[in-house]
């Protein structure tokens, strides 16, 4: 499989905002990801991964190192990447069509067939004859559902996703988890994968890559070898428990370690 | 909808879009509950005019007083207070003698050009306000200089300026709306979700469409805010602004009718202007119910 994205000794620094010194976020992060393939990071939190993910979006600059999609550097946001936000995040103002097409309308795309696209978007991520609600109408989880079909609609090489489900209340986390890996498997994006929970991060990735606390670095990779389609049962399988388990352990001790330490200045 | 598996699809999967509308009530118990609170409102309008102009039969009854108990009541004269219907004949009068459309056209003029064009400068420069922080720092001490000066006190200078017409009247109103608005819109710049301008941002969003599609529509309801809070300094500025010097006018008309003892008049010069506070108000909140269809509403 060709490579999607390649990070090579990436760091970035995060300016705190009261006192005005830069600390590092993110120090020499290596990360491949083919393309095809859905790859989540886990981490302690406050490690730098939701930071890594801005940057890959293009949102922020990288200090050092490179940053490559499909080869080309990455400087700004562009068509070739959309995000799945932490917050739904949806302009209250406009109805789920009109935010399905809002990243389109933004990169000049939109035109004739766009309502056929919104329509099929609505009904890939099951929100069937929702088409003209106000976002205010809709379910954290119908929300979310709205913000990934927001992403879809761009129609990206890459799909970013940071920590969608993690407002979710459990049950709705864990049916929005079965849904994304329906439509993932539709669309067989590439997909970088941003969570704190070492379950779904199993679940859904075909591999799962640790960061270490503040700054982050990779600690460790786990292939997941789980077959696919993937069903919720399988949480509870022993190979399943047994992945979490080693990415459990992994975490604590950064955890432990991090508590220890306080965060590195920019020398 | 249907997903391969998982029992648990039911619990997060939307339902039909039938079951968000609200369940079916009695149609004439749904109609009460809709008109309830005109019918309440009106009521106890109704109430407090036949109170008031039942002060005006005890007056003309019992002149010496009504003895309620130990306490008696003594209505007060017609110069102190005239009841409805004095003010009802007053106001007809008003409108025989033919004064009250020139009066009307005068101050009319003065809200109108005043208010609207206070209210075109106020948005257009409340959202450069908000959004270029530099110039925000510029206009600052001005903003807040005259905003915390009752811009009625300009009104000597003004007429200095622009003599006893119509000019020193639209002059007030403008200074004594614009501020309202402007500050407003700024506020709702100023207070745009971050998570919405990062969607912008991620999808490439230049200035001008990030304006355009999160700044603008984001900032209507603080916009609609300021136009509601304006409406009462315009009416202030028309009104004093005419008491103080002017040849025509509602709040001229007032003036006179005050100092000649001529209550009842004033009163109905009174209601006038509550009148088109009102009328415009109400406006205003039809037009909100416009822009504001997305708005989720109590059930």
């Amino acid at each position: 499989m060709p490579t999607k994205l390649e990070a090579r000794r990436v760091g970035i620094h995060y300016r705190r905002q009261r006192s005005g010194e830069s600390l590092i976020a993110v120090d020499g992060v290596d990360l491949r990801i083919a393309s095809g393939e859905f790859v989540a990071i886990v981490g302690p939190s406050g490690c730098g991964k939701t930071t890594f993910l801005n940057a890959v979006d293009g949102l922020l600059p990288i200090a050092s190192g490179s940053l490559l999609l499909d080869g080309r550097e990455i400087t700004a946001p562009g068509p070739d990447r959309a995000m799945v936000f932490q917050q739904p995040s949806l302009l209250p103002w406009r109805t789920v069509t009109g935010n399905i097409l809002y990243g389109l309308e933004m990169q000049r795309r939109a035109g004739t067939e766009s309502r056929s696209t919104a329509k099929r978007l609505v009904e890939l991520v099951g929100l069937r004859g929702f088409d003209d609600s106000w976002p205010s109408e809709l379910s954290g989880g119908m929300q979310q559902r709205v913000n990934l079909a927001r992403a879809l609609a761009t129609d990206p090489e890459l799909l970013l996703l940071d920590e969608p489900f993690a407002a979710l209340d459990a049950q709705t986390r864990e049916t929005m988890q079965q849904e994304l890996l329906r439509v993932w498997n539709e669309t067989r994006k590439t997909a970088l994968f941003i969570t704190h929970d070492i379950a779904e991060a199993v679940y859904l990735a075909d591999r799962v890559i640790v960061f270490t606390a503040r700054p982050g670095r990779v600690k460790l990779e786990v292939a997941i070898g789980l077959p696919r389609p993937r069903d919720l049962r399988m949480k509870r399988e022993a190979g399943f428990v047994e992945y979490e388990r080693t990415i459990w352990e992994t975490i604590r001790e950064e955890v432990l370690r991090s508590e220890a330490s306080p965060p590195a200045a920019v020398a | 909808m249907a997903t391969p598996s998982g029992q648990l699809d039911t619990i997060a999967s939307p339902a039909e879009p039938q079951a968000l509308v609200r369940r079916p009530t009695d149609a004439r118990d749904r109609a009460m509950r809709r008109h309830e609170p005109t019918i309440i409102g009106a009521a106890a309008v109704v109430l407090f005019f036949v109170v008031w102009q039942g002060v005006g039969i005890i007056r003309e009854t019992a002149p010496e007083g009504l003895a309620l108990g130990p306490f008696k009541f003594i209505a007060p004269s017609q110069l102190f207070l005239p009841t409805p219907l004095d003010i009802a004949r007053a106001f007809q009068a008003y409108v025989q003698d033919g004064r009250i459309w020139k009066d009307v056209a005068v101050s009319g003029q003065e809200l109108l050009v005043g208010y609207v064009s206070a209210a075109l400068l106020g948005i257009v420069l409340g959202l450069l306000i908000g959004w270029y922080a530099r110039l925000r720092y510029a206009l600052d001490p001005f903003i807040t200089f005259l905003y915390a000066t009752p811009r009625i006190v300009l009104l000597p200078l003004f007429i200095i300026w622009f003599g006893i017409g119509v000019e020193s009247k639209i002059a007030v109103v403008f200074l004594g709306a614009i501020f309202a608005i402007l500050i407003n819109t700024a506020a709702g710049v100023r207070n745009l979700d971050v998570n919405l301008i990062k969607v912008a941002r991620s999808f490439g969003a230049s200035d001008l469409q990030l304006f355009r599609t999160i700044a603008l529509p984001g900032s209507v309801p603080f916009i609609l805010t300021g136009l509601r809070l304006g409406i009462g300094h315009a009416l202030t500025g028309v009104v004093v602004g005419e008491l103080v010097a002017a040849q025509f006018g509602v709040g001229q008309m007032m003036a006179v009718a005050g100092a000649t003892f001529q209550s009842s008049k004033v009163f109905a010069g009174l209601f006038l202007i509550a009148g088109t506070g009102m009328l415009m108000t109400f406006s205003l909140q039809k037009l909100e119910q416009r822009f504001e269809a997305w708005r989720p509403r109590p059930n």
